[in-house]
């Protein structure tokens, strides 16, 4: 695998991508500028209502939908143009959790789940995923939550926790442990019981626990079990590739924000981007963002072609290693290099830090990915 | 442009044929890993001879012009040349310079007779190049060059000393920056470029033994040794632009290269194979957790190297910053040597010891060998220090250091 990984240079990029990477580059530098940014987290809802319906018109919840269901087929990996853009914007909006969610279903539902679900999200309805648990880890099959079943219907019990915008979701992706083996269920949002708002690092997410104690769902509700540990690598390997394209588009604005110090900021008579000790970090963070987005394209190249290959996997661990680290490093030289004014609130520079954590932390760090490539490569 | 599958496949298998049956055997001496270590003549003719035969073959300098020595075919071929020298790992072009950027610069900015009179040895590797750019005093501030060229009637009378001057022994020519006006506005404007033949009165290049032991270097002393006006490439007073379209060429940032690779550097897959053989605490070092990591980085960042120039084919995706691939790929590629190379030496253990000659020596010795030369990279070139100042000023536009 190594040497076939390593001959593997394949980087694909249609005119369409590029289309739609000019576009959404200007849609959200015009949508989420840093002020906004900065009042959307003020307020519960936590993202712009309007702007959200803006991208479903522009069929951004659709892309990676089969074109019977609504969506344009364009496949996943045309996502990461957009994501990388409104990681560039720190754009809150509950996409990744809605096409994520939109994915699994039509990658393990029956059509019966498919056809009432699918079209809403390709109209920009919101739907998530619900698999974190308390114990933190990051392997989707061991659930602690569980279902039985009782004649027509199964019984949840259990708790989910860091479920984004499930206050809002028309429908949520639990996993859940079934007869020993790993399941997911379908969960309408009207069927949640008391959600409560998690306080998370990246104040840009709206993220909720809840309990299942208590609800039952009709038992064709779940998804094929036949397909349920692709669809669990799925989610696994679509989230990484999101997450890396969020993490370099954050990193790369971040980068925007150290330059723009470093030409502005005057210390000892001189701009302080005059001096190595601050300019050669920022050429790091340049290389690392540079090298990161090859990855990231080719990750996407290997999606569309075949997300379930082993190269796809390698692909995509890589270009999530590599975004972690430079999205890391580069917020935290962002605080450093604004000095006093770095550790305040104010500072931009938190925001890009505390995104980096939260991608960092979201379905394996860069260490756990490159231990992951290891076995897959050696 | 698209090439026509089945034509590249038809080269492609007559390249791999060729190379079956002509990739020369074992010398049966230590080769050198690119023309900064050349220190014997054993190893001079073995590699001139090759060269030569490969250009024989019409593998060299495929896409420059016929009329000047080239074969006037398309570079994808050439690039498919390259690309198999360097996975087998041939012995390297020796006319490095020559080859890579004396020539692509002739070919862009030299006069008719120029182009007539070099480009053709610099392929058949009759006619070795050098370069005169750093001195000893003057490295990484190549712009204040002292190196003097003083016209004494209808010639140029240079004095001075050049160092790390690569193939010096073997050379016919040198490209040289010298300073022509010592009065000039500024540190730039005194300097002119030319191109001058080695074997003259006052030219003295003497070897320079390196940290490795080998020898590879010269530091040229010029003692009143005069040259014509034709030497001159560009006009008298910009030579500055001209070191500069060069160092374009030498860092790999410009096309134009004749081709054949020029450097047998590592890949991580050997890395991969060494950590399989050699123990950490009884067992094999690929089953250390750190180990793993550290190697999974390597691939990481060798395969990144490779998709930089994979992406920079797609203009909207390299349009924000199109410099940043040009310009990052010598500093990436240099330091990613030295870094797996060091990295090697560590996994060897007490056998870390052993060198060159030493017939316990892992792999004969490659891996400290390897890491010791990595740094010819990480300085000559301008130094990894220097592309980071250029990257943050050129791409970033942060202001001068």
């Amino acid at each position: 695998m190594l040497m076939e990984t390593l001959a593997n240079r394949n980087i694909a990029f249609s005119d369409e991508q590029a289309m739609m990477l000019d576009a959404a580059k200007r849609f959200v530098a015009d949508k989420s500028p840093t002020d906004k940014v900065r009042a959307l987290i003020e307020e519960e809802a936590g993202f712009d209502s309007a702007v959200w319906a803006e991208c479903a018109a522009l069929g951004w919840t659709g892309m990676a939908l089969e074109e019977a269901y609504g969506g344009s087929g364009l496949g996943f990996g045309a996502l990461v143009p957009v994501v990388e853009q409104m990681g560039r914007g720190l754009m809150a909006t509950p996409l990744v959790p809605t096409v994520l969610a939109g994915a699994v279903i039509q990658l393990a539902g029956t059509d019966a789940q498919k056809t009432p679900y699918l079209p809403k999200i390709a109209e920009g309805g919101v739907a998530t995923l619900a698999l974190g648990e308390r114990d933190g880890g990051w392997g989707l099959a061991d659930c602690a939550a569980s279902v039985t079943r009782d004649g027509d219907t199964v019984k949840l019990s259990g708790a989910k926790v860091l479920v984004e915008h499930a206050n809002i979701a028309d429908v949520i992706v639990v996993s859940v442990t079934l007869d020993g083996k790993t399941a997911l269920v379908l969960v309408e949002g009207g069927e949640l019981g008391d959600l409560t708002r998690e306080t998370v690092i990246d104040e840009t997410r709206r993220v909720f626990r809840f309990s299942l104690d208590g609800i039952s769902v009709p038992a064709d509700r779940l998804l094929d079990p036949a397909k349920t540990a692709d669809a669990l690598r799925f989610i696994e390997l679509a989230s990484c590739m999101l997450c890396a394209a969020d993490a370099l588009g954050g990193a790369d604005s971040c980068l925007a924000v150290i330059v723009e110090y470093l030409n502005t900021r005057k210390q000892f008579g001189k701009l302080i981007g005059a001096y190595q000790a601050l300019k050669h970090p920022a050429a790091e963070i340049l290389t690392g963002i540079e090298q990161g987005r090859s990855l990231l394209y080719h990750a996407a190249t290997l999606f569309d072609e075949d997300w379930a290959t082993p190269a796809t996997e390698i692909a995509v661990r890589m270009a999530k290693a590599a975004a972690d680290d430079v999205a890391i490093f580069a917020g935290d030289r962002a605080i450093q290099f604004h000095g006093g004014f770095g550790f305040t609130y104010e500072c931009d520079a938190q925001l890009y830090r505390r995104r980096s954590i939260w991608n960092g932390a979201h379905f394996g760090d860069a260490a756990h990915q490159k231990e992951k490539l290891a076995d897959l490569l050696f | 442009m698209s090439i026509d599958p089945q034509e590249r496949a038809a080269f492609t298998a007559e390249v791999k044929a060729w190379f079956d049956d002509n990739a020369p055997a074992d010398p049966g001496f230590l080769l050198p890993q690119s023309f900064m270590e050349v220190g014997t003549d054993q190893q001079f003719e073995f590699l001139k001879t090759w060269q030569r035969k490969v250009y024989d073959a019409g593998y060299l300098g495929m896409a420059w012009p016929k009329e000047y020595g080239g074969h006037s075919k398309p570079q994808w071929m050439q690039d498919i040349v390259t690309a198999e020298m360097t996975k087998r790992k041939l012995p390297f072009m020796v006319n490095t310079i020559g080859l890579n950027w004396a020539g692509p610069l002739i070919l862009n900015m030299g006069t008719e007779e120029q182009k007539k009179a070099y480009i053709k040895g610099i392929l058949t590797a009759d006619d070795i190049w050098c370069q005169g750019f750093s001195e000893p005093d003057h490295g990484s501030d190549l712009g204040n060059a002292q190196l003097k060229a003083e016209k004494d009637g209808n010639e140029y009378v240079l004095n001075g000393s050049k160092i790390w001057t690569s193939l010096g022994a073997h050379a016919k020519y040198m490209i040289l920056l010298a300073r022509t006006d010592q009065e000039a506005a500024n540190k730039y404007a005194g300097l002119s470029f030319f191109l001058i033949p080695m074997k003259i009165d006052g030219i003295d290049p003497v070897p320079i033994k390196k940290m490795t032991g080998e020898y590879g270097f010269c530091q040229t002393f010029f003692d009143d040794a005069r040259i014509a006006p034709s030497c001159l490439i560009g006009d008298e007073g910009g030579g500055w632009q001209v070191a500069m379209a060069t160092l374009a060429f030498e860092r790999g940032a410009a096309g134009g290269q004749a081709g054949g690779h020029s450097m047998n550097s590592q890949s991580v897959h050997e890395v991969v194979a060494l950590a399989r053989k050699v123990k950490r605490n009884g067992k094999p070092a690929i089953d250390d957790p750190l180990v793993r990591q550290q190697l999974a980085q390597f691939v990481i960042d060798q395969k990144g190297l490779h998709l930089n120039g994979a992406r920079a084919k797609h203009k909207p995706l390299t349009e924000d910053r199109p410099a940043a691939v040009p310009l990052m790929g010598k500093l990436l590629g240099s330091e990613f040597q030295r870094r797996m190379n060091e990295f090697a030496i560590l996994l060897l253990g007490q056998n870390a010891n052993y060198y060159v000659g030493d017939e316990d020596a892992i792999d004969g010795g490659l891996w400290t060998r390897s890491y010791l030369n990595s740094f010819s990279a990480t300085i000559g070139g301008g130094t990894t220090q220097v592309q980071k100042n250029i990257l943050g000023e050129r791409v970033l536009g942060l202001p001068k250091s």
